[in-house]
């Protein structure tokens, strides 16, 4: 079981926030992991996760409760190959700063290969790349869209976080 | 295209580099005409800054014509000419919308490395670590300028490259320094380090209403240039006994109201603190090397105020607390907030208030960094600032 909660502050309104991550299509925007996550009807989900050595982890999701500008719950449907859960509050955060914006995800890996691969995606720093998605999420909802360096070029949202140089020189980027 | 390349310490070289490209759709690319090394940069040169990699493209005071813009970008058009705020800022976050712009919250991509080694993240800035987010600096012939309609000035006037170029750092830094001083009427002000920096500092000390400015370094040139370009006195700390009892002297018991480091983590000085400082650095286990520092809380007449623009990275060996304490002084600090004063500045350019060239001595081509970078470190021919041609 891996269960983390983490937490954000947003310079916009909690309905602009609540509005935002309602349409679950949008979650892949700054969840690193998360490939893509197809809504169909009203409350359900199909979510690919990219999972190490080019694998995929899928399930679907429910939305299980839905507080407008408040609260979002949704888990997994039985029957997938992971149990997943989340929870996401919008709490007006003091005078004139927005929205804190809590998460919490929890999910049951079962043994197997769905298991393992969910184990190795999260490594041993689970809650910092939580922390990293709420990160982009902030990014996205302030400035627009994932900021993005010269020194990541590859970007958030397409699979990876690894830095390199900030500008290899020509003769070794060839190399 | 050309750009000057961290490979290592004491090691520069212009090499060839991709061209930057639009990353996020409120980037625009720069052709530079005109960009500088800045003291800070030597922080980097002399390997002081950690999450250097080789390849980095150096520089964050540059300047220069608008040849590309994203799609959602509204104010800038290309031809613009513009200079460049070293600090990225979104415009957007609760920290610009109270113009606390080197504090934005969303220009660091790298803000997880940052949190690690300072509990929370500044914002991002050119050319300076991947510490700041690991963006390509402007010591090249051209630059990704993030957030174009928020950092970026148009400068539409007959004003040169180099009267305007230092609004992108060391004008704002400089001026911010007084700034925080709350300078009143008849306040002394002390400035550690007489370099491009502490001479801005002394000028806008003096534009905020300060009776005396005292400048103090250890180079007669740049202490000469103190007193004739700035109207300070001067104290040669190598020539004096203690830099605090002189200070004290020259105010007649008092010491200076206000006291600025303008110098940072590398300072030198004499006696056995500095030979303690030079060592545990030496060996890492101190990062920086806080004698200006250290003396200006000791100089400072009670209730006064200290204010740190000389760049620090880490941590610091006795930090003398208990006088900052019981002598009720209070320090203020930050990276400065460019986009706050670049217009003002700007202003004050233009109405002959103050005249940055004032600390140019060495004008080069871009192909010749690697030399400004030498004659700036050894502080040879009487080098204060290195202004670069692209």
């Amino acid at each position: 079981m891996l269960h983390v909660t983490k937490s954000v502050t947003i310079h916009r309104t909690p309905e602009a926030v609540y509005r935002f991550w309602r349409d679950f299509s949008n979650l892949p925007q700054f969840m690193l992991h998360v490939r893509s996550i197809v809504t169909s009807g009203d409350r359900r989900s199909h979510w690919v996760v990219a999972a190490p050595a080019g694998q995929t982890v899928e399930w679907d999701a429910e939305i299980v409760e839905d507080r407008p500008a408040q609260q979002i719950a949704w888990r997994s449907l039985e029957g997938s190959d992971i149990q997943h859960e989340g929870v996401v509050r919008f709490e007006k955060a003091p005078a004139d700063r927005g929205t804190e914006v809590h998460v919490e995800f929890r999910y049951d890996a079962p043994a197997g290969r769905a298991g393992a691969a969910i184990a190795t995606l999260f490594g041993e720093e689970p809650t910092q790349q939580v922390r990293d998605d709420l990160r982009r999420l902030k990014q996205v909802m302030e400035t627009g869209e994932v900021v993005r360096s010269d020194g990541s070029l590859e970007g958030a949202g397409q699979g990876a976080s690894r830095q390199r140089a900030a500008e290899a020189p020509q003769s070794e980027v060839e190399r | 295209m050309k750009a000057t390349c961290w490979m290592g310490k004491h090691n520069v070289e212009v090499r060839d580099v991709p061209d930057p490209q639009i990353l996020n759709q409120s980037d625009a690319i720069v052709r530079i005409t005109s960009t500088a090394i800045c003291g800070s940069d030597l922080h980097l040169y002399n390997g002081f800054m950690p999450t250097m990699e080789k390849g980095d493209v150096l520089g964050h005071e540059f300047m220069g014509e608008v040849v590309e813009v994203g799609r959602s970008v509204q104010k800038l058009k290309v031809g613009d000419r513009v200079v460049v705020p070293f600090t990225i800022a979104c415009g957007n976050c609760w920290q610009c919308r109270h113009e606390n712009w080197s504090l934005c919250e969303n220009s660091n991509p790298n803000a997880a490395l940052a949190e690690k080694t300072m509990g929370h993240a500044a914002s991002g800035a050119f050319g300076y670590s991947h510490l700041t987010g690991g963006f390509a600096g402007g010591q090249a012939e051209f630059a990704r300028v993030l957030f174009a309609d928020v950092g970026p000035l148009k400068v539409e006037n007959g004003l040169s490259d180099e009267q305007v170029l230092f609004l992108s750092d060391i004008l704002p830094t400089g001026y911010m320094g007084a700034e925080m001083c709350n300078i009143q009427p008849g306040d002394t002000v002390a400035v550690w380090g007489c370099g491009p920096v502490g001479l801005f500092a002394i000028k806008s000390a003096y534009l905020l209403g300060a009776e005396r400015v005292i400048g103090i370094d250890r180079f007669d040139y740049r202490l000469e240039m103190a007193r004739t370009k700035c109207g300070a006195e001067t104290v040669n700390y190598e020539q004096v006994e203690s830099v605090a009892e002189t200070l004290k002297e020259m105010t007649a018991g008092r010491g200076p109201d206000a006291c600025i480091d303008a110098v940072g983590l590398e300072a030198h000085g004499h006696g056995l603190a500095y030979m303690y400082d030079r060592s545990k650095q030496a060996v890492g286990l101190e990062t920086d090397r806080p004698i200006a520092v250290r003396e200006a809380i000791m100089a400072c007449r009670n209730g006064g105020t200290v204010s740190i623009i000389g760049v620090y990275a880490g941590l610091v060996d006795k930090f003398p607390l208990g006088t900052l304490m019981n002598r009720s002084l209070t320090i203020r600090t930050g990276q400065c907030h460019v986009h706050r004063y670049m217009r003002p500045l700007l202003e004050r350019i233009q109405n002959g208030e103050i005249d940055p060239t004032m600390v140019i001595t060495h004008r080069l081509p871009l192909a010749d960094a690697a030399k400004g970078y030498d004659l700036f470190v050894k502080k040879e021919d009487n080098c204060e600032k290195v202004v670069l041609r692209a």
